[in-house]
């Protein structure tokens, strides 16, 4: 398990969050066929390719220029709402990077969340990546406050994302493109909160253990 | 005489042309700034804030610019496009929440008469007063 979230470790995250993007992606993009425009997968897979191929061109010095590699990257090539969201949430990670620590991972993580929120205008129960973010940053928060170790407290943290996820299934989505569906889009799995899992489950997966 | 750049972004490059066309038409022979901001770098649909934070700076001549969108992910990517302009020019720019097409129309003509920024943005958004006012 990392117990230093450096440049190597934040990779990882990366490299692991881009794979599972290209293996959910026709998964995605079917969900976002169903209630927005059937583009949500192939965006997120070209922002993180670009995003990858950033990586590879210009190894970055520290977390902060990763961070921001990675957001400059999703801004510019991702094309959809994504985009900017996404770029927005590892931008603000980039300006908000501590010392390495899961604390100062977590408060990173929560700066991310918080600009995604800022961004979107979007609030709890809208139906949009937010509701799985938020839940995983207080999760990840708690955890580490709590002195969990990292592996269980990004555990925590993907458990709940997943069940902010499913939570906003039912719902009517207010924000976003599902919304000019109104009540059509009731019962649908979000696809903005699906990638926004995959993102937390990536740093499970990444940081968490080795 | 004021000089207020405009900037089109849209998802669809044809889209943002064909808008920018119309608006030219009301400007015979007079010069007007306006930039494109539009359509993935593959030919795709698709918006991008940093080609945005470009055109923005091109489109600027120190009297400010006004951007006209189209939806979603336009609208997102032009704030996020205000993050990468120095202070300065930051402040002098207006994201008008006018539709695309009736406000750029509007805005054109205004700025190509010298308007200033504020009489320029005003005028876009009231770009759905004429097509109110004859359906009633």
């Amino acid at each position: 398990m990392a117990d230093q979230l450096d440049t190597a470790a934040l990779e990882a995250w990366t490299r692991e969050f881009a794979r599972s993007i290209a293996a959910h992606k026709e998964e995605l993009t079917e969900l976002d066929s169903a209630i927005g425009d059937a583009d949500h997968g192939t965006n997120m897979d070209r922002g993180m390719t670009a995003a990858l191929a950033a990586l590879d061109a210009t190894p970055p010095a520290d977390p902060a220029a990763l961070l921001k590699a990675v957001a400059m990257a999703m801004i510019s090539k991702v094309g959809g709402t994504s985009g900017p969201l996404y770029g927005t949430f590892f931008l603000r990670m980039s300006g908000a990077v501590g010392d390495g620590s899961p604390a100062a991972f977590a408060a990173a993580f929560r700066a991310g969340v918080d600009g995604v929120v800022a961004r979107g205008k979007a609030e709890l129960e809208d139906k949009t990546m937010v509701d799985a973010l938020l839940p995983a940053a207080e999760a990840l928060s708690a955890a580490v406050d709590a002195g969990e170790p990292l592996d269980e407290a990004l555990g925590a943290a993907a458990d709940a994302a997943a069940k902010g996820r499913d939570s906003v299934t039912p719902l009517v989505a207010r924000k976003g493109r599902a919304s000019y569906l109104g009540e059509r889009s009731a019962d649908h799995v979000d696809p903005g909160a699906a990638s926004a899992v995959l993102l937390v489950e990536a740093a499970a997966t990444a940081l968490g253990q080795g | 005489m004021a000089e207020v750049g405009l900037v089109v972004v849209s998802h669809s490059r044809p889209l943002a042309d064909a808008a920018v066309e119309l608006a030219r038409q009301m400007l015979p022979g007079r010069q007007q700034a306006i930039e494109v901001a539009a359509g993935t770098d593959d030919g795709g649909l698709g918006t991008d804030a940093v080609a945005i934070s470009a055109a923005i700076t091109a489109a600027d001549s120190g009297d400010g610019v006004v951007v006209l969108m189209d939806l979603g992910s336009a609208v997102m990517s032009a704030e996020t496009a205000l993050e990468f302009l120095d202070d300065d020019l930051r402040a002098r720019v207006v994201l008008s929440p006018a539709p695309l097409v009736e406000g750029l129309v509007g805005a054109a003509v205004v700025a190509a008469g010298g308007a200033d920024r504020a009489r320029v943005a005003a005028e876009a958004a009231l770009g759905l007063a004429p097509k109110r006012a004859h359906l009633g």
